[in-house]
């Protein structure tokens, strides 16, 4: 399993109820349901993922999250998980905030453009950045709102959020993110694991 | 041939109030089983059928000779497996294949019922067919499954009993039928009035049959269960036995040919009056209104889980109907999936042979089961 994936799980306290959107193809839910005896639930665009997720015995609903988070009440679940898509919604402030309506908590995870990878990309070869967690071009990437672990952190305050634990992966290996670190771990970390709340 | 013989019918002794008002007894309830009942009795299946189906689910049905309507879902390994499940099919009270219907005489005046016959609703169907479940003794079925007619039976019956089922799955149905629906199924009986036959629903005492507004009820319909892109891909413009056209009223064209024939099968085997009456019920149909408004009500109640299923060309009781359904059981935080399936074959898509849509109703099931 990803390491993002163990990651989410540890951060995630069992018998909880959990909505994963963009399960994929239910690898995470399955593992919160084994390992943390979780109710989850997930909500997946592709209808080949959803069938896989069915064909796992999961409950998911095909859906976008855009549209689809409005039918959940408030507070329905502990935890909305978004894993690596944020960057991919039209609007992230008002996803952000439905997932935090419909949570108690959200997890959000970030693929980091502020990697010394892609700075140098562009300041190199003087074209967008192409790397293993972002490997589309320009012109077909689903990725229409990019931004660094930095970014994200100063979100957190003009939209007003909680960032509760901030956690950078950089090479497998995992590491707390705080104030005084934050510009290395922006410039090294590949992702940026949030648990924020409201 | 002696059709009865091949029927299983259990008479229902229990007074059954219709919503109409009026109060059934000692009426039959005409039904199939397939495969066994465990010795837990929590292997079973009860399957509904839709607006023209019966309780010939699989196999080849008795009285018409034809395969049965969803031999391609139900059957040995099938999706709706029945060397695992114990299924069961009922003909809906006011059909014509054996269960209580208009075609039947009234006892109280040895007269054959016609229109006379009480008007019933899918509220009634469930109530009656709920009577199999102490014939069999079963506390609690594994599932019940339907499509079209069948899934708005299979809302109502979890919505009145709603721990008599582990899983729920409506497929290609509505909870409210729409205006739409409602119209298409006005045509189709106003296609039955209009037919001289049909004096006011007497023609089987006249010994008359009104199949030429029964067939062309059957055309109508058939349309609506097919999508444009499915009937353009099958039939174009294609003509039928006859290289141009004729300059005439007969059927020039395979689509025209094809529906005839479609209404013309249709009514050796069906009753009008109970064409008339169930495209009655399903047009009565609002599980809306029937929880004031708020469909969440109806699903309070159970701890069933939800499975729904839709398809990307059925326009009838298109997707946006069927995932009305899941909004109301994820509000009240049920359990349910849901999937569109692709399929150009429009609203008929659960009949017929979907791969995808086969595989993931059996995924869903067997699943379950495993992990019941």
């Amino acid at each position: 399993m990803k390491t993002e994936y163990k990651i989410i799980v540890d951060l995630i306290e069992e018998k909880t109820r959990v909505l994963d959107v963009g399960c994929d193809d239910g690898t995470l839910m399955e593992s919160l349901k084994k390992d943390k005896n979780v109710d989850a639930r997930g909500i997946e665009i592709s209808k080949d993922k959803v069938q896989t997720c069915v064909s796992k015995g999961l409950t998911v609903i095909e859906g976008n999250a855009e549209l689809d988070l409005k039918q959940f009440p408030n507070d329905s679940f502990d935890y909305v998980v978004l894993g690596q898509t944020l960057q991919a919604f039209i609007n992230p402030e008002i996803v952000i905030k439905e997932l935090l309506r419909v949570g108690k908590k959200a997890i959000i995870t970030i693929p980091n453009f502020g990697h010394w990878k892609v700075r140098l990309n562009l300041l190199i070869k003087g074209t967008m950045p192409i790397t293993e967690s972002l490997p589309n071009d320009w012109y077909n990437t689903p990725n229409i709102h990019m931004c660094t672990i930095k970014d994200f952190v100063k979100f957190s305050k003009i939209i007003n959020f909680k960032i509760f634990k901030s956690l950078a992966l950089t090479n497998k290996n995992i590491s707390n993110i705080n104030n005084s670190n934050l510009f290395y771990k922006n410039l090294f970390a590949e992702l940026g694991i949030f648990l924020i709340e409201k | 041939m002696n059709i009865k013989e091949n029927i299983k019918t259990l008479v229902i002794k229990k007074p059954l109030k219709l919503d109409c008002g009026k109060t059934i007894n000692n009426f039959p309830l005409a039904y199939e089983t397939y495969g066994s009942l465990n010795k837990n009795k929590d292997n079973a299946i009860l399957v509904f059928h839709a607006l023209t189906g019966d309780q010939f689910v699989t196999g080849i049905n008795p009285v018409t000779k034809k395969d049965g309507w969803w031999s391609y879902a139900v059957g040995p390994n099938k999706s709706i497996d029945t060397n695992k499940y114990f299924v069961v099919c009922a003909n809906v009270i006011g059909g014509c294949m054996g269960s209580f219907g208009p075609s039947h005489k009234n006892p109280d005046t040895n007269k054959i019922y016609g229109t006379d016959f009480p008007v019933i609703t899918i509220n009634d169907m469930v109530n009656a067919q709920v009577n199999l479940l102490d014939h069999f003794e079963i506390k609690k079925l594994f599932s019940v499954v339907g499509g079209s007619m069948g899934g708005m039976q299979v809302l109502q019956f979890i919505s009145n009993y709603p721990d008599k089922a582990s899983t729920v799955v409506p497929i290609a149905c509505t909870s409210s039928h729409s205006a739409q629906n409602i119209a298409f199924n006005e045509l189709g009986r106003q296609a039955i009035a209009s037919d001289h036959n049909w004096s006011d629903g007497k023609y089987l005492s006249n010994n008359t049959l009104p199949d030429k507004g029964l067939s062309v009820a059957r055309m109508a319909a058939h349309i609506t269960y097919l999508s444009k892109k499915g009937l353009q891909e099958k039939f174009g413009r294609k003509l039928q036995e006859r290289d141009a056209l004729k300059f005439g009223f007969d059927a020039d064209f395979q689509i025209e040919s094809y529906l005839r024939y479609q209404g013309s099968v249709f009514v050796d085997r069906f009753d009008a009056n109970s064409y008339l009456y169930i495209t009655r019920a399903m047009d009565y149909f609002d599980l809306v209104k029937q929880f004031d408004g708020n469909l969440s009500n109806a699903f309070k109640k159970t701890k069933a889980k939800f499975f729904i299923i839709s398809f990307t060309s059925d326009w009838l009781y298109p997707t946006q109907e069927n995932k009305d359904i899941v909004i109301a059981l994820n509000a009240i935080g049920a359990d349910v999936g849901f999937v569109e399936i692709k399929s150009d074959k429009g609203h008929d898509s659960f009949l017929l042979d979907v791969p995808d849509f086969l595989k993931t109703l059996k995924n869903f099931l067997d699943k379950s089961y495993s992990e019941r």
